[in-house]
């Protein structure tokens, strides 16, 4: 009884002060693939001017207005669908929800009449000069991100509309979210690097 | 589950057909379409160590060919698929899934989870690397002529420099075989890295903050973010190396404009980090076990994360050390020299904190400290063989010769291989409950102790007497003779220590004494629950009041919360 006495109390047992799961995964993803993109923007930026023939970047590109309107707006869309679904307004979710999938394929239709006026115009593939193989490396990595991300917009929005619980899953369409804003990010990035630095 | 689907089965009768069919389904459950971070982790360590066999048979018939001068025993086609196999297995097939390995077995077990944060992107992750390297060492049936880079095995190295890696040089699918099975390995490594912070940050047990986590945890988070950083570089060089092959792009190919040394970078970008992400972990079980056997508390723990951390970053920017020979500018070379030799400083600190805390402690030399110290000792010699190749103007004399060969085979033998048989004696206990024998531990450690340093000790100083890398033979009278045939001998003893190993695990699987919960007397979380862990790993979690939770528990008298800053 003494010595039980004697013992020190343990102390009230602490909170473990843990991290939410799908934020940290998605978070590390994004990491990994900000690092993947790098690799792509160094190699862009190493081989600039470095095409001995074939087009040159000032000759054939033009600047992408209405597709950069396009996607950024769709950053827009999506955080307002985010917000929709947080105050439970299902209609006006699936309006923004669906505002932000057109506004995606539309960027990526822009970029089908680009490549499609590149290759056939003016006859520029990934194997015409190191210009060629660079421009459609990076444009189409980033092309494959908005792909995935419409994909999963997609799902999300047939599932929304064909009657799923949409307040349930509102982590989870946070978490897409910030990958959409991602990828409308890496976008700003390439944009900089193939139609203003490297033109 | 076992013990939960047998009683069912009994109680439908002893059909042997039946018995057949219940012993695969729980096989299947169990070992296939598992999702428990305790099967996987042992899957993990078990696929690394078959591959850990094919690489190190390879690595014996490299050695074979080199023994004497002129010898023929291989020809130098195959002798140039060996070096890539070996290599390239025992990076990214061995070291790899042995650290995802032991990060999945232990990490929910030391921060008191029930499991890894996805459970099923771990199992994708472990079927992804496992058929990344069936893939690898499916390019063997894949042989459609024997000159160079026709077809079977990969022959590029496993650095794989452009432009031999170009279509016009490697015409037929083993390059492809290359890229395409690192590829599969490095997104296994990514989704397990992933996990693994989501695990640390996310599902930590009551009480444990991230003060209180244990270091080998914190080391393997500092891991999972090289993992994310550094892994990338090479999976795009890879991408754009198949877009050269197939779409005829022009990354790396010099007969347009394309760059070598633009692949070299990258490949070193992710190389170098990929050195410490396999030594990390083998730092992480020394962390752990040092301070069990030394009956003493770590010492300067917050230095060990500090150091770990920095480790982490430094390392990102240290790559070009491995091109001084490239040719790079002055300042170039200043800047990596300087870089490279302030990644010893970190590293210094934790061979002081390790020394720190066997310092004054009451140490049992038991298989797991052997190899600890062993560890200290040719890390230290590793690190300083290290510092002499950073500097640039001794790079550009040895530099691809056989003394950078000797200096990282010490890091990863003698540095990495002797933690992870360490980590494997100390948890072997928990994992199976059973104990391996610690005389065959013993006669396992010192045969692989002396193999060791017979056969890289005086590949030093071939490598100073001028012998490259990568030949295939050699002429005599170059004074090279004796230190290769002494260097074949001590791969044969290395060899025999291994088959010990094997025995030493096969016997305490069956014969080997009851481990019971906590056979070394230990203080963190896995020890607390049974050996072998349930399924549900705790089936009451003890209260974590600091970093040493079951020391708490063992003297409530002098408790560590009493003395750590919460």
């Amino acid at each position: 009884m003494s010595t039980a006495a004697s013992l020190p109390m343990n102390p009230p047992i602490d909170d473990a002060r843990n991290f939410d799961k799908g934020k940290v995964g998605l978070i590390s993803l994004i990491l990994t693939e900000v690092s993947l993109f790098s690799i792509f923007v160094t190699a862009y930026i190493f081989y600039i001017g470095k095409s001995a023939s074939g087009p040159q970047p000032v000759d054939v590109l033009t600047v992408p207005v209405w597709a950069t309107i396009c996607l950024l707006s769709s950053s827009l869309t999506a955080e307002l669908a985010v917000r929709a679904v947080r105050q439970d307004a299902r209609s006006r979710f699936l309006a923004f929800l669906g505002a932000t999938i057109l506004l995606g394929a539309e960027f990526m239709r822009q970029t089908a009449v680009e490549w499609n006026k590149l290759i056939n115009t003016d006859h520029l593939t990934i194997a015409t000069n190191v210009f060629g193989t660079t421009y459609y490396s990076l444009v189409g990595l980033h092309a494959t991100h908005v792909v995935v991300g419409l994909i999963l917009l997609l799902v999300a929005f047939l599932a929304a509309l064909s009657g799923a619980n949409v307040g349930k899953h509102e982590h989870r369409l946070h978490l897409l979210s910030w990958y959409w804003h991602f990828v409308d990010v890496i976008w700003i990035v390439v944009f900089t690097v193939v139609y203003v630095v490297g033109r | 589950m076992a013990s939960i689907s047998h009683p069912l089965d009994e109680g439908h009768g002893h059909s042997a057909a039946r018995q057949k069919a219940s012993f695969w389904s729980t096989f299947v459950d169990q070992w296939i379409i598992t999702v428990d971070h305790k099967h996987l982790g042992l899957m993990y360590i078990i696929v690394a160590l078959l591959f850990f066999v094919a690489a190190g048979i390879q690595g014996g018939l490299i050695r074979m060919q080199l023994m004497y001068p002129n010898n023929t025993f291989l020809s130098p086609q195959v002798f140039n698929e060996m070096f890539t196999m070996h290599g390239t297995t025992m990076v990214f097939f061995v070291g790899m899934p042995f650290i995802a390995g032991l990060a999945n077995y232990l990490i929910p077990l030391m921060i008191g989870a029930r499991d890894m944060a996805f459970p099923r992107l771990n199992a994708l992750g472990f079927w992804i690397t496992t058929l990344g390297g069936i893939l690898l060492y499916s390019s063997y049936f894949a042989w459609t002529g024997s000159a160079a880079g026709t077809g079977g095995a990969p022959d590029v190295g496993w650095f794989a420099y452009a432009p031999l890696t170009e279509k016009a040089f490697s015409p037929g699918s083993s390059t492809d075989f290359w890229i395409l099975s690192v590829m599969l390995s490095s997104i296994g490594s990514t989704v397990t890295a992933i996990n693994i912070l989501a695990t640390a940050l996310c599902m930590r047990t009551k009480g444990m903050t991230l003060s209180r986590m244990p270091l080998l945890v914190w080391m393997f988070c500092v891991v999972s973010f090289q993992i994310l950083v550094a892994l990338p570089p090479l999976t795009a060089a890879q991408i754009m190396l198949l877009l050269d092959r197939f779409m005829g792009a022009h990354f790396f190919d010099t007969n347009a404009v394309g760059d070598a040394v633009l692949w070299r970078h990258f490949f070193w970008l992710f190389g170098h980090p990929e050195v410490y992400i396999l030594i990390i972990p083998g730092f992480a079980c020394v962390t752990e076990i040092i301070p069990v056997f030394a009956r003493k508390p770590i010492f300067g723990r917050a230095a060990m994360i500090g150091a770990s951390v920095s480790i982490g970053l430094i390392s990102l920017g240290v790559w070009a050390h491995h091109m001084y020979t490239v040719g790079l500018p002055s300042r170039a070379n200043i800047f990596f020299s300087v870089a490279t030799m302030l990644v010893g400083v970190p590293t210094g600190i934790k061979i002081f904190n390790w020394i720190a805390t066997m310092w004054g402690g009451r140490i049992r030399f038991r298989t797991p400290m052997l190899w600890c110290i062993a560890f200290l000792f040719h890390f230290l010699l590793a690190g300083l063989t290290g510092i002499m190749l950073a500097v640039a103007p001794f790079d550009w004399q040895l530099g691809n010769s056989y003394f950078v060969v000797a200096h990282f085979h010490y890091t990863l033998i003698g540095g990495l291989l002797c933690t992870l048989f360490a980590g494997v004696a100390y948890w072997f206990p928990k994992a199976t409950g059973r104990m391996l024998s610690e005389k065959l531990g013993k006669w396992h450690f010192w045969l692989m102790i002396i193999g060791f340093h017979v056969t890289f000790d005086g590949l030093h100083i071939a490598g100073l007497l001028g012998m490259p890398r990568r030949i295939y033979t050699y002429p005599a009278g170059r004074g090279w003779e004796g230190f290769n045939y002494f260097s074949t001998w001590g791969v044969a003893i290395q060899a025999v220590a291994i088959l010990i190993f094997v025995w030493n695990v096969l016997d305490a699987l069956i014969q080997g004494k009851k481990a019971g919960n906590d056979p070394w007397d230990a203080w963190t979380l896995e020890w607390a629950t049974t050996s072998p862990p349930p399924e549900y790993n705790f089936a009451v979690l003890p209260e974590v009041h600091s970093s040493r939770p079951l020391w708490d528990l063992k003297h409530p008298e002098d408790p560590d919360w009493k003395y750590e800053q919460s």
